[in-house]
Order: structure tokens, then C-alpha cells, then sequence
């Protein structure tokens, strides 16, 4: 009897340890969209360096904020600015003192037509267009970033009625992409291509026209036992993960 | 409470809807009326065709508007080409598309209410030297009013809950192509859930009142009175 039960206690032990020591943990993540690119590779090479996974969704932060105070299984929030994992961890959804910034995101005013931004963005005040795209400034912090710059430009009120809203920043993209939107204000990101601007015509917004904008991550409660969380988490700030979200055109915190 | 901009989506969604409503009973009638009376064979196809937006998600149907009526797309070269502009983004965008979106919602009803009338109505009104047009007016019209009634309501309330659709071709922008849903939905984003609240009330009783109304007043399906 004892006999049987000592080799059931080993069995399961034996059991557990296997199914700890080689199975490999998966993790659910927030992205913000201007970060869809880098974090797919991100996520890629950490799945190889570590074993484990991370499924990402893309989306605005401000839907990810909401979802997850409505019960979003989310286990890692990499946010568009530092407010909505700020909120998150004031109302204990994220672990406290998980909190960092990532990256540091770059506007860019982009146009799909090649040769329509010069490289100074006069085409904001001279150019004939009847659509500009911006993220909704409300939502999103690259929108916020572009209505700061158009303020700095005193160009507001001549483009405030030429704007159109993306929900987040990738239908601000898709709207110009498409042509519907003549040009307007994206990540960086979206659009860099080994250091410069892949398709169409852009202009770098300079980053003291506008107000820092701050990536922040944190990890939430969903996700305080996760060991692929928490490793998610450290591996952002690996150096193979900064090298790639400096790779998309981001500056990295100080 | 609601804020003037919810007012103004309010109003937005109103008149989207009202216009969209009487081009689709304008459009949908003859179109029901040939689906239900025609022999051709292209009648499944048509049907087919105009039943795809019951089941498409909204989101194929805003992709195709959204390149079709880019600068580059079909339907975007012809307005060009009539000194229209693009159509997305604006007013008129938001209503051809909702047309398309709620199409079938006001051509079935109108179709099951014309399928209905049977073909000795109408020869006897033939008989009594009714012309085609005079039958439809003074005939099919005042059988098929359930019909109507119920594909107004329909293609209305459909409109105004439209959603998809409007974000992927509206670009959101007030007073033009922000409707109540999309009001909604960015009060849902931005964390404003008193606001999200006040708004989608006053859609849920608005939309349950209108079915509440149409299902009290629809006791009795369309009536069809056999001559003999």
C-alpha cells in the first residue's frame, strides 16, 4: 500500500516536474498599434531566446484601458503613453512598480504619393489638399502630438477643418495609404524602412515641436503569476529587443 | 447629461438615416417589385447580390467602399471625373454606403409583401382597364402598406445602428460622419462611460420603442384578398 502510494507520490512528481521544466508559458499582450511592427519581432525573437509566447493584440490604448478594467484577460499592457498603465496601476489592474517607459515614439507627417512632403513639411501650409489624417486626439497620443505641433505652427485653424480621425493610429495610416486622406500625421514606426521612409513621401517632425511622447508598459494582474509575463517584461529591455524598437525609429527612455 | 456634440450626432444619425430611408424605398420598391415578379434567371443572382450585406461583416463592405471610393478606385475616378471629389469622408459617402448597407432590409420585406399578391389581383385589375402604373398605386400600394411600414422601420433603425461601415469610411469628423455609434464608441475609449451611458440609453430605448411600435401595430401579417 505504501509501497504503491510512494511510487503514485513519485509519478506525479515526476509528472509535475517534467511538465514544468519543459513546458513553455504563454502570454496574452496589449500592443498599442504604433508599436504593431517592432513588437511582432520583438515577440519572435523572444519566443526563440525563451521558449515561451506571447500572443499580441493591436489595438488603441484607450480600448485596451477600458477592456481591461471591464475584466480584458490582457497579462502586459505596452501602451502609447504613460496615462493608461498610470490608471491601470491606481486602480490596482497593474502590479505596482512594474511600470517603465519603453520607447520613445517619433511623428512623422507621411503621405502615400512620393514627393508630396518636402522635406521641410512647407506642404502643410502651401499644399492644395483636402483631407489630412490625424489619430483622434482624444484616443490616441500621436494624435495629441500632431494637434500640439500644428498649434506650435500657428496652422490649426487652416487644417482643423481638412482633418479626418483615425480611431487609432493604423486606420490614420490606412486612410492615407489608401489615398482618401491626401497626407497626415503617423508613427515613425509605421512607415521607416531600414532607417528611412519606406514608401511615399515624409517629414520627420522634429522632437522639440511637440510634447515627449512616452511609451509605457506594466504588467497586469492577469499576469502576476505568469512567468511569460514577467520574462515579456525583462526581455523588453534586452538588448536585442532594444536594438529592434530602436531599428523602428523610436528613442529609447534615459 | 448629453453634450452638444452628442446632440449633433444625434441629429447626424437622424438625417443619415432619413435620407437613406427614402433613397432605399425609392430604389428598393421596383427592385422588390421585379424580384418578386420577374421569371428571369438572373433573379437568384440579383437576390444573392443584394442579400450580401445580411451576412458580410461590415468590415468587407467598409475595405471595398474605402478603396473603391479612393482616388484610385472605381467609384472614385467617376466622381472625380463629375468634379464630385472623393466620396469618403463625407456626408454623401456615409449615405450611399449605408444604402448599400441596409439594402436588404428594406428590399425583403417588400419583396415577401409583394410575392404575396397574387397574380388574379392584378388581372382584375387589368380587366377593369387599370393601367400597370394605376394598378401599382391603387392596388399593390395600399395591400403592401404592412410591407413598407416594416421596411422603413427596418432600413432606418438599421442605419442608425450602423457601425463598421461608417468607421472605416467616416474618418470620424464632427457634424459630418461622426454618428451616434461611433459617439459611442469613443466615449467608450476615451474612459467617458457616463457619457457612453446617456448616449447608448437613449439609443436602446429609441431602437425598442420603434420594434416595440412595428410589432404592436403588425398584429396580422400583410393581408392578400383572393378574387374569385
Amino acid at each position: 500500500m505504501s509501497k504503491k502510494l510512494s511510487l503514485l507520490s513519485l509519478i506525479t512528481f515526476g509528472l509535475v516536474l517534467s511538465t514544468s521544466s519543459v513546458r513553455a508559458d504563454s502570454t496574452l499582450v496589449a500592443v498599442a498599434s504604433n508599436f504593431t511592427k517592432p513588437m511582432t519581432e520583438i515577440a519572435e525573437s523572444f519566443e526563440k531566446a525563451t521558449g515561451h509566447s506571447a500572443k499580441l493584440s493591436f489595438g488603441s490604448t484607450g480600448k485596451f484601458v477600458s477592456q481591461i478594467q471591464n475584466g480584458g484577460p490582457f497579462e502586459v499592457l505596452l501602451a502609447a503613453d504613460e496615462t493608461g498603465p498610470a490608471l491601470l496601476e491606481k486602480e490596482g489592474l497593474a502590479v505596482s512598480g512594474t511600470r517603465s517607459v519603453y520607447a520613445i515614439g517619433k511623428l512623422v507627417l507621411w503621405s502615400a504619393t512620393a514627393g508630396y512632403v518636402d522635406a521641410e513639411g512647407t506642404v502643410l501650409k502651401t499644399g492644395h489638399f483636402k483631407h489630412l489624417a490625424i489619430a483622434d486626439p482624444k484616443l490616441a497620443p500621436y494624435g495629441a502630438a500632431a494637434v500640439d505641433y500644428l498649434k506650435k505652427q500657428g496652422l490649426l485653424d487652416k487644417i482643423q477643418p481638412l482633418m479626418v480621425f483615425g480611431e487609432n493610429i493604423s486606420q490614420t495610416q490606412q486612410f492615407i495609404s489608401t489615398g482618401n486622406a491626401e497626407l497626415g500625421f503617423v508613427a515613425l514606426a509605421q512607415v521607416i524602412e531600414n532607417g528611412k521612409i519606406g514608401s511615399g513621401s515624409g517629414y520627420i517632425i522634429p522632437a522639440s515641436e511637440y510634447a515627449t511622447i512616452r511609451q509605457g508598459v506594466a504588467l497586469l494582474k492577469n499576469g502576476s503569476d505568469n512567468p511569460a509575463a514577467i520574462a515579456l517584461l525583462a526581455y523588453l529591455k534586452s538588448a536585442p529587443a532594444l536594438a529592434i524598437i530602436q531599428k523602428y525609429g523610436y528613442d529609447l527612455p534615459k | 447629461m448629453l453634450t452638444t456634440a452628442d446632440l449633433d450626432a444625434l441629429w447626424l444619425t437622424f438625417k443619415v438615416a432619413s435620407l437613406a430611408t427614402f433613397l432605399l424605398l425609392l430604389i428598393g420598391t421596383p427592385l422588390a417589385w421585379w424580384l418578386a415578379r420577374t421569371p428571369s434567371p438572373a433573379k437568384g443572382f440579383i437576390n444573392a447580390l443584394v442579400s450580401l450585406p445580411l451576412v458580410l461583416p461590415p468590415t468587407v463592405l467598409g475595405f471595398y467602399l474605402l478603396i473603391l471610393m479612393g482616388p484610385s478606385g472605381a467609384i472614385g475616378q467617376l466622381t472625380h471625373f463629375l468634379n464630385l471629389g472623393t466620396l469618403s469622408f463625407t456626408f454623401a459617402g456615409l449615405v450611399i454606403a449605408s444604402v448599400l448597407y441596409s439594402l436588404p432590409f428594406v428590399v425583403q420585406p417588400l419583396q415577401t409583401a409583394f410575392n404575396s399578391i397574387a397574380e388574379q389581383t392584378l388581372e382584375a385589375a387589368a380587366t377593369l382597364r387599370a393601367s400597370p402604373i394605376s394598378t401599382f398605386f391603387n392596388v399593390v400600394l395600399p395591400i403592401s402598406r404592412p410591407g413598407f411600414l416594416t421596411a422603413s422601420i427596418l432600413g432606418f433603425t438599421h442605419t442608425v445602428g450602423e457601425f463598421g461601415v461608417v468607421l472605416m469610411i467616416g474618418g470620424n469628423i464632427p457634424d459630418k460622419t461622426r454618428v451616434v455609434s461611433v459617439q459611442i464608441y469613443n466615449h467608450v475609449e476615451a474612459l467617458e462611460y457616463p457619457q457612453a451611458h446617456w448616449l447608448a440609453g437613449c439609443l436602446l430605448a429609441f431602437s425598442f420603442t420603434v420594434l416595440f411600435i412595428l410589432y404592436s401595430v403588425l398584429k396580422t401579417p400583410p393581408q392578400v384578398q383572393q378574387l374569385k
